[in-house]
């Protein structure tokens, strides 16, 4: 019988294969006695020999040349000569294997930090190939990313970016990670590629290599050690669900015909490509920050109103929001001296840099009103972090002075949510950013994974405040979108539009799955679900109750 | 004692690429075959870390040394590697 594991399904789509795990960087145990000092040379030398051939195989393997370069730099370093004599010559002053290749390399280590720049950042790729040949010594797997040579499903306790960075989305089915959560690395890097992921998953480290698995995206279901008929017959309900989302089209809208707008995050023109390939409606949110990130001085008005146009005209004929410059904690600008803030996710971001840098923000809507002139498209603007209605009317002001006719706030400040009917008298539209407004109503950090559970976008607490935006917007007749992972649940999604969401903005790439969960279900169905979740003790109940009853069906067929 | 100095050609410097191309075609040399720079002491050109840790950028000025039969030869064939800009050549090239 099949060991069935439960966790979270961050990233829909379902996966059949041999599961490896990720291996975590070797410890180092303590100084060993050395006798035979010939044969730990030739232990230390060997693993050295036996990466350098993994990391060439890789480097054959690999079709990006780039990558494949790196790979073959490392592999001569694990094969360095000068490398050898130097543990040669420290085992026989008497250290062990592991040390020995943890001082050799440590010497070279220093000189590349004293040479700076590049190499100083080649000194991860050292520490690479030393935690590498360690292992080997200790009969333990080689860290990183395993290269079993064929598809897997890749098991992790967490995934971090140095993991992700390299990966392959032909070798790898989906991922599995002990850790993590809804927002964590893991679930974004996975719905980027397409990946079906399962995160939190308990009982994950029971998962041996090689273990025969599946992976259920969407409902957080991982079943260990399956045969081939349940095997195949994974495969053939992914084939179908392909089927079903290649042939997705049209606009959003429940199984009675209740219109949800789909809508693309984007960060400039280049994303728009991709977002009409799944059938954007328009874009729910155009982030600015791209524009102003790594600049020493800000944007001129001119570089400003070009890149506002190349959007507006790619998206001709349908609505783009775009979002005024939200920098400041995890997007500190270099032009905006924003150092020394105690507290930066607290401090002066968002809409308040307009408190210090009034003339930013203008410039800005200036740019954006001189490119809505000129295009075809539906341009909106929506201010982010606003915590009052004064801010909300002052926005709006400075919206409408610069020519800009629909203006709108984010709903990120649980004081704006709970004072939703004040803020959307003043406005035309509220938009949600569910990210933010989980980190700021649970007092959780966003990149902290270990409050991941905080951070889960299922939180009845969260769906209360995006309840009481929405109350606020129906008696108003204002509408009020989710922009945010939130949006890209499938499953949330159906609460989302329950409670009386209009618009769910998100990667391009999730709408697909987004459409086929609204067409499955009626307008009432939502309701039910989202007054189901509402009433929930806990984000995992609410889960458990929804995705029971609106995906059983889904997964039987 | 043969010896040669060169300006780095490789737009990257003796990085990547240029410096695994430059340590593999030293390992081939019949002789062993030293390089420095103005500031650093020599260190064996067939070793992939020493070259690295070197820091040679494009235009920086190293000496290449060697004894021997094929001596010089050998420093032509490599000097000649390493004025040449390897990040603009295609690879396998």
């Amino acid at each position: 019988m099949p060991d069935v594991l439960h966790g979270i399904g961050v990233s829909p789509g379902i996966a059949a294969g041999p599961a490896y795990r990720i291996g975590e960087p070797p410890r180092l145990p303590p100084p060993r006695l050395v006798t035979d000092a010939p044969a730990e040379i030739a232990l230390a030398v060997g693993a050295l020999a036996s990466v350098a051939a993994d990391l060439d195989r890789r480097a054959e393997s690999t079709v990006d040349a780039t990558a494949a370069d790196v790979l073959r730099a490392q592999a001569m370093m694990a094969t360095d000569p000068v490398l050898h004599e130097t543990i040669a010559d420290s085992i026989r002053a008497g250290a062990d294997a592991g040390h020995a290749l943890h001082a050799a390399f440590g010497e070279f280590r220093r000189q590349f930090e004293a040479a700076g720049g590049y190499l100083a950042e080649r000194a991860a790729d050292l520490d690479d190939v030393r935690d590498r040949a360690v292992a080997v010594c200790l009969g333990q797997p080689m860290p990183g990313v395993p290269q079993p040579g064929h598809p897997f499903v890749l098991v992790a306790r967490d995934l971090a970016p140095a993991d992700t960075a390299g990966l392959d989305p032909r070798q790898v089915l989906a991922l599995v990670t002990e850790a993590g959560g809804p927002t964590s690395h893991t679930a974004i890097v996975a719905r980027s590629l397409g990946l079906p992921a399962v995160v939190r998953c308990d009982g994950a480290s029971r998962i041996a290599d090689a273990d025969p698995v599946t992976v259920d995206g969407t409902t957080g279901r991982v079943e260990v050690g399956v045969d081939e008929a349940t095997m195949a017959l994974a495969h053939e309900r992914e084939q179908r669900r392909r089927a079903r989302l290649s042939t997705s089209a049209g606009p959003g809208r429940t199984a009675d015909g209740h219109p949800v707008a789909l809508l693309a995050n984007i960060g400039s023109a280049s994303d728009l490509a991709s977002a009409e390939a799944d059938g954007a409606e328009g874009v729910g949110l155009f982030r600015t920050e791209l524009l102003y990130l790594d600049r020493a001085v800000a944007p001129t008005f001119a570089e400003q109103v070009a890149a506002y146009e190349a959007v507006f005209a790619s998206a001709a004929g349908r609505r783009v929001v775009v979002r005024t410059l939200d920098a400041g904690a995890d997007k500190p600008l270099r032009f905006l001296q924003q150092e020394d803030e105690p507290n930066p996710a607290l401090g002066v971001r968002g809409l308040r840099l307009g408190r210090r840098y009034p003339e930013v923000l203008r410039t800005q809507l200036d740019a954006v009103a001189q490119a809505a002139r000129a295009a075809e498209a539906n341009v909106w603007v929506m201010a982010p972090m606003v915590a009052t209605a004064a801010e909300a009317s002052e926005f709006a002001a400075l919206c409408r002075e610069a020519g800009l006719s629909i203006a709108g706030v984010m709903v990120e400040i649980p004081s704006a949510a709970l004072r939703a009917a004040d803020l959307v008298a003043t406005v035309d539209f509220l938009s949600i950013g569910t990210n933010d407004l989980s980190q700021y109503t649970f007092a959780a950090d966003r990149q902290c994974g270990e409050l991941a559970d905080l951070l889960d976008p299922w939180q009845p607490a969260l769906l209360q405040l995006v309840a009481a935006c929405t109350a606020a917007g129906r008696a108003a007749s204002k509408p009020v979108g989710v922009c945010g992972e939130a949006a890209a649940d499938p499953g949330l999604a159906l609460v989302l539009v329950g409670l009386g969401v209009s618009s769910l903005s998100m990667s391009p790439r999730a709408i697909p799955e987004v459409r086929e969960s609204l067409a499955a279900h009626s307008l009432a169905e939502c309701q039910r679900f989202a007054e189901a979740a509402l009433a929930s003790a806990d984000a995992a109940a609410a889960r458990e109750t929804v995705l029971g009853a609106a995906f059983t069906a889904d997964s039987a067929r | 004692m043969a010896t040669r100095t060169v300006t780095v050609g490789s737009a990257t410097g003796l990085h990547a690429r240029p410096a695994a191309l430059f340590v593999a075609a030293a390992a081939a040399q019949p002789v062993a075959v030293t390089i420095c720079t103005a500031n650093k002491p020599p260190v064996p050109a067939r070793s992939m870390l020493s070259v690295l840790a070197l820091g040679a950028r494009q235009g920086t000025e190293v000496t290449l040394e060697a004894e021997g039969e094929g001596a010089e030869a050998s420093l032509d064939a490599l000097a000649d590697l390493l004025v040449r800009d390897l990040d603009a050549e295609p690879a396998g090239a």
